[in-house]
Parts: C-alpha cells; structure tokens; sequence
C-alpha cells in the first residue's frame, strides 16, 4: 500500500483538539439544558392546549422540525445580521441549538404527558392535591420518566449535530478536525480521529444521562 | 540501408531543414505582426473579470482590454484567441499566437519555456476590508476580526503574521467567508483582489477596498523566446500606459480598485 499513515500528524494538534471537545460539550450542555427546558414548557402548553400559546408553540415545532438545520444556523449567523441582530458564532450557535432540541423535545415529551392515563390525574385532584403537585409528581415525573431514553438519544443526536456549527467558524471539534486537515492533509488519520472521539463523547454523554435519569427522574435509590 | 533509402532520407532532411527556417518562431516577432498587420493574442475565456464571453459572444475582460490597448499602439488589428489556462502557453510556442495575455503569472518553469514582459495587472491575495477601517500592515490587525477560508493562501500566511489580538475566522469555503463579510460578522476578509472585484461588481452592500498585500503574483505578457525586440516594444507601450493612467482605466473598469502603485 502506498499510503503510509502517520499520526504523530494529528498528535501534535492535541490542544486544538482538546478547545474543540470542551466547545462541543459547552455547547451539548448548555444546548441540553436549555432545550429540554424550552421543551418540557412547550410540552404543557401543547399538552393542555393553553391558548394561545398551545399553536404558537405548534408553529414553533413544525418550523424547526421541518428545516434543516445548517439553515437555521446560517439564518441566525448570516441573515439576522440584516434585521441590525448580530450575534457572534457561540451565541447563534447556542440559540440554533436550543431552539432546534427545543422543538424536538416538546413533542418527545408531549408524547409523555398525553400517555399519562386521566383517571392518574383525577385520582391525584380527589387525594386533594394542589395543581402544582399534581403537575410536578403525578405529571412531569412520570411523563419523563416514560420518555427520558428518547430524550436521551435526541441529546446525543443534537451533541453530532453541533459539528455544523463548525461552518460559522464556531471552533468545536468538527472546526479542529478542518483546522488540522487543511494544515496536515491526513484526512484519513484527522478525520478517524476526530470520529473516534465523537463515538467516545456519544458513549460517555449517554452514561451520564443514563445516570441523570436514574438519579433524578426516575428516582430509583441505590440500593 | 539501399542507396533509394539513403536519397530519401537525405532528401527529406534537406525539405525539413528548409521549412524549420521558414517558421514564424525564428523570424523576428516584431517585424512580422506588422507585416501581417495582426496582432494574435490568446485570451482567457472562463475567467472573470480577466476574460469572459459577453452577452455578444464576444470576449471582454482586462486581458482583453490590455490586448486592445497594445494592438492600438502598434497601429495593427487585434485578432484575439481564446484559450484555456492549461493549453495558452502551448498556443504561444506552436505559433499559433503572437503574445499569451491571459492572466499569465510568472513562475521558474514557465520561465524555461517562454519570456515574459513587464507586469501589465495586478494579481495578489491580501487584506480587504471597508475603506473607513484604518489597515495598512499585519501589525494593524491587533484586536481586529478577519474572515478567511480555511486553509487556503491567505489563512496560511495570515496565520503567521498577524498579532495575537487579531481574530482570525476560519470558514468554509470563499462564499461563506465573504457572507461573513458582508453580514458584518467579521471587520475585515482576507481573500483575492479577483474575488474582491467579483464581490463589488455584484453588490454594493459592504465595498472590499484593499488594505494590505499579503502574497503578490502579477500577471505578465508570455511571449516567446529570444524576441527581445517584441518584448522592448510591449514593455515600451506598457510603461507609456501605466504613466498616462490608460492602463488604470482598465484596472478600475474591471478590478473596481485603481492599479497599485507597485506594479
């Protein structure tokens, strides 16, 4: 074979790689927490059809859901700019990331809400529960309950999703990789690199959500 | 070998020899042009705003202007030739072409092969940014933002010379980058003069003006080997251009940026 590969030349870019993991997990973090919160809002609201919020959050939903999203970014990096909004490449790639995990998760927990059975709820209003309480324990907790392995997996996807902000020179793991391919020209060794740490990060960010929801959501105490 | 071998042979060097000294190379270029009283020149056609086809499926461009500008100090008609980048210098050495003007740089291995006059277009990756942003040296880039595309030319060069205030944005490809640019997303973009004055030509959103140099390659007239009376004559008309500002009209016209003064 006439290639010989060398991975002393993706080495020495060990720091570039490094700014770009803490990046992706900033933004998987920051994305994460504020989406799902966007989300668990949106859900209520879709759920309980409260007016007129309830088809605001529809609109929201189908909009996001329906585009991709390397064009949401670039609308919020490149078109804002001409409404006098200019937002740096770290804000419009937090905004594009919360508001595109928020759409998804509204439905993700939507679904959860509308599976809890009525007569749980009407059972909770005759043990003269508050609203609040029946919301918080008879509602939410199970409902995310039931959903957390799909919002799990929807994190994990939005968290292989940040790679595109590396187009608005928003300088995470994808932007290292370009950065290191267009100084070394080992694609093969940059580029399998880059993705074996993907895989590592999906790994580990799935463990720790596995963790979140035992600990939290499910409530389950160790033994 | 037979004696009727050995005639032919003889023979048919003797006619080769006689028509290799008949070939327009070996001849003084000069005095032939205006014999013919045409002046052959081969012209880009696939690269604005060097040299396109016009709407009259004529081609137009700065090669085209410059070839036009030459042809009329000469007193000669303009044939013009349009060539590809990969066969131009081919059409120069097989005689096909008196003068090569096609955006032409200069590089040792063409040098082997062909001459070439004095400069007669600006060619060069630099800093461009809007004319009320004070840059004129790298060193003026401290605390400024600057688009680039990733690993071309200019991100290279810019990465080793520019402060470590300055904020240097890595994008894509040429369009992303000069999207930065005009969305004002970065203050300045580092790019090609060509690419520039293809940005102006089409909007006049947010005028790239030249700040810096960062890499030059001029574009040169190719003529062909040993014609140092040609070449004297072209350098004459160029200089005679540059001073009464003929040439910057065709800089401005299709650069949309006056000739540096450098050239």
């Amino acid at each position: 074979m006439a290639y010989s590969f060398d991975f002393t030349a993706v080495a020495q870019y060990h720091t570039q790689l490094a700014v770009g993991v803490g990046y992706t997990l900033m933004l998987t973090a920051l994305g994460a927490v504020l989406g799902v919160t966007l989300g668990t809002l949106g859900a209520v609201v879709r759920a309980w059809r409260i007016r007129p919020f309830a088809q605001l959050f529809g609109l929201y939903v189908e909009l996001i859901r329906n585009t991709p999203f390397i064009v949401q970014l670039f609308f919020i990096f490149f078109g804002l700019p001409a409404l006098g909004l200019r937002l740096g490449e770290w804000q419009a790639a937090i905004i594009a990331v919360v508001i595109n995990l928020g759409a998804y998760s509204t439905e993700i927990i939507r679904a959860g809400i509308q599976a809890i059975p009525r007569g749980q709820i009407e059972a909770a209003g005759s043990l003269a529960m508050t609203r609040t309480q029946i919301f918080r324990h008879v509602v939410l907790q199970p409902a995310l309950q039931k959903v957390w392995p799909a919002l799990s997996s929807q994190i994990v996807i939005v968290m292989l999703g940040t790679s595109v902000c590396s187009q608005i020179a928003a300088e995470e793991l994808t932007f290292a990789a370009n950065f290191i391919q267009s100084r070394n020209f080992r694609a093969f060794e940059t580029y399998i690199v880059v993705a074996l740490i993907y895989l590592a990060l999906s790994v580990g960010v799935r463990a720790l959500l596995n963790q979140i929801g035992q600990r939290f959501v499910v409530k389950r105490r160790p033994a | 070998m037979n004696r009727r071998t050995v005639l032919r042979f003889l023979s048919t060097s003797a006619l080769a020899l006689g028509l290799l000294a008949n070939l327009p190379a070996l001849a003084d270029g000069l005095d032939s042009i205006k014999k013919a009283g045409t002046l052959r020149v081969a012209v880009p056609q696939d690269f604005p705003p060097f040299g396109t086809i016009g709407a009259d499926m004529k081609p137009v461009g700065y090669d085209i202007d410059a070839a036009a500008l030459i042809a009329r100090e000469m007193g000669v008609k303009l044939e013009l030739i349009p060539v590809s980048s990969t066969n131009r210098i081919p059409y120069l050495t097989t005689g096909k072409a008196d003068l090569v003007i096609s955006s032409l740089g200069k590089n040792p291995d063409r040098e082997k092969v062909i001459d070439f006059t004095n400069a007669y277009a600006p060619f060069f990756n630099g800093v461009f940014g809007p004319a009320d942003v004070k840059v004129s040296s790298a060193a003026d880039l401290a605390g400024k933002t600057i688009a680039v595309t990733r690993g071309s030319v200019e991100d290279l060069e810019l990465s080793k010379i520019a402060p470590t205030t300055a904020t240097i944005k890595r994008f894509e490809d040429n369009n992303t980058t000069l999207s930065a640019y005009l969305s004002g997303q970065t203050q300045l973009a580092a790019t090609g003069n060509v690419v520039a004055a293809a940005l102006n030509e089409r909007t006049k959103l947010r005028p790239l003006t030249p700040k810096f140099l960062i890499k030059n390659s001029p574009c040169f007239v190719g003529v062909n080997k040993g014609e140092t009376a040609l070449i004297a004559r072209i350098n004459e008309i160029l200089a005679k251009a540059k001073k009464d500002g003929s040439l910057n009209q065709i800089a401005v016209k299709w650069l949309h940026n006056p000739l540096p003064a450098d050239l």
